[in-house]
């Protein structure tokens, strides 16, 4: 989409779709957390365009949230979007320096302003489904990946499939190992941490889960976060003849529409 | 002012719930992240929350229990499922109580399960009862003034 003063960040989520202009950096809310029932999201598309103004643009980062317990849910829910994530470390925003300075603006004071959306579900099964893998399959339908998760956050006891369980299946895919996964327990068992530690989780924290547990998250979130852009950079770099390696050029390049067909991301 | 009135009480209520252990710091978590969210039905919720997971759980530990042959582990389960989220909540109490729980379960001991049932419905109760007080008191306070959280 295009404003006559300059483009705008559209991410969508079908039912839910929220916009930031230019010229207004509020977001509008995150999606609605979804408790007990079959998500029905497909077809989350990020179209990221660069934009010209000197705004604070705000990163958004999507969480998937499993645990079994309602009011562990709504804990994890508000810690991820009370955590602002901030303070960030000098390797973090070096990173994005050196990414683009286009892919998200840092707010002049310094702060790493972002929005956290979360999607809860009560099991693994439900996880999966989510992220478009179905138990039977080892690798997902082309057009359900279009689902953009950036963390993915696991209680470890769950009846059915637990988090390690979860954990396995994603790590087993080529298209969610990527997506780094954090588990959450409250036993406090070495042999378990390690299983899950030497399985890929890229976390491991113990219940109740604090708000000083998330700045544990932050880096994930935010290598999750740049190999996105950073890939969406290299697909729209190889596909629009338009857009030049050069920053400055690319800022000229504003007033192009960017194909509409993205590649669907995965992670 | 009454509505001082109302916050002295409402004060005395929580000072006197982590003086007896009934609540710990994580329920002060609870509390900040309202406060910090700018989210204000948030404790309340969560509590809300808590408290019927909580009566399910128990009416189903009881179910359990009175069948001729227990299965002491889907009572352990359920044991631990309150365990869990009572810990999430700051719920103090009735998480050790709980973690008691689980040492009968373990031994196996049907006495032992009943009577700590009771103690723990008897402490969640308890519990109930004071989160019930603190959330009417932060109501009528609201009602004096609404733009106080």
């Amino acid at each position: 989409m295009m404003l006559p003063d300059g483009p705008i960040l559209v991410e969508s989520i079908p039912g839910k779709i929220w916009s930031k202009s230019a010229r207004d950096p509020a977001f509008h809310e995150s999606p609605p957390v979804l408790s007990s029932h079959r998500s029905t999201i497909r077809g989350g598309r990020s179209i990221s365009l660069p934009s010209s103004m000197a705004v604070a643009t705000e990163a958004q980062f999507h969480v998937l949230a499993v645990d079994d317990s309602l009011p562990d849910r709504k804990l994890i829910e508000r810690l991820l979007k009370t955590s602002s994530f901030q303070g960030t470390t000098r390797f973090s925003l070096l990173l994005a320096a050196l990414l683009s300075q286009l892919l998200w603006g840092l707010a002049s004071d310094g702060r790493f302003g972002s929005v956290c959306a979360v999607t809860a579900v009560d099991s693994g099964s439900k996880a999966l489904e989510f992220l478009g893998l179905h138990d039977h399959e080892e690798s997902p339908i082309s057009d359900q990946l279009d689902v953009a998760v950036n963390l993915i956050i696991t209680d470890y006891c769950m009846p059915g499939m637990t988090g390690y369980d979860l954990l396995k299946k994603i790590k087993e895919s080529s298209y969610l190992r990527d997506i780094p996964v954090v588990i959450m327990s409250s036993d406090n068992i070495p042999s378990r941490i390690n299983r899950c530690l030497e399985e890929g989780a890229d976390e491991f924290l113990l219940k109740p889960v604090r708000l000083s547990d998330m700045s544990k998250l932050k880096p994930h979130i935010l290598k999750s976060r740049c190999k996105e852009h950073y890939e969406q950079e290299q697909h729209l770099q190889s596909n629009s003849s338009c857009i030049s390696r050069d920053s400055h050029k690319r800022k000229a390049a504003d007033d192009e529409i960017l194909p509409s067909t993205i590649r669907p991301r995965h992670c | 002012m009454a509505a001082a009135a109302l916050r002295e009480q409402l004060n005395a209520l929580l000072s006197s719930m982590f003086s007896q252990g009934l609540v710990d710091e994580q329920f002060q978590q609870l509390q900040m992240l309202q406060d910090e969210g700018g989210t204000p039905g948030f404790v309340a919720e969560v509590v809300t929350l808590f408290s019927d997971d909580a009566e399910r759980i128990i009416a189903e530990i009881a179910t359990l229990l009175e069948q001729p042959i227990v299965n002491f582990d889907k009572v352990d389960a359920f044991v631990h499922q309150l365990k869990g989220s009572s810990a999430s909540v700051g719920a103090q109490k009735v998480k050790f109580t709980c973690m008691q729980f689980r040492q009968f379960c373990q031994e196996k001991s049907r006495d032992g399960c009943l009577m700590a049932l009771a103690v723990v419905r008897n402490d969640f109760y308890d519990l109930r009862n004071k989160f019930q007080t603190m959330l009417q008191l932060e109501q009528q306070i609201q009602a004096y003034d609404p733009k106080q959280q």
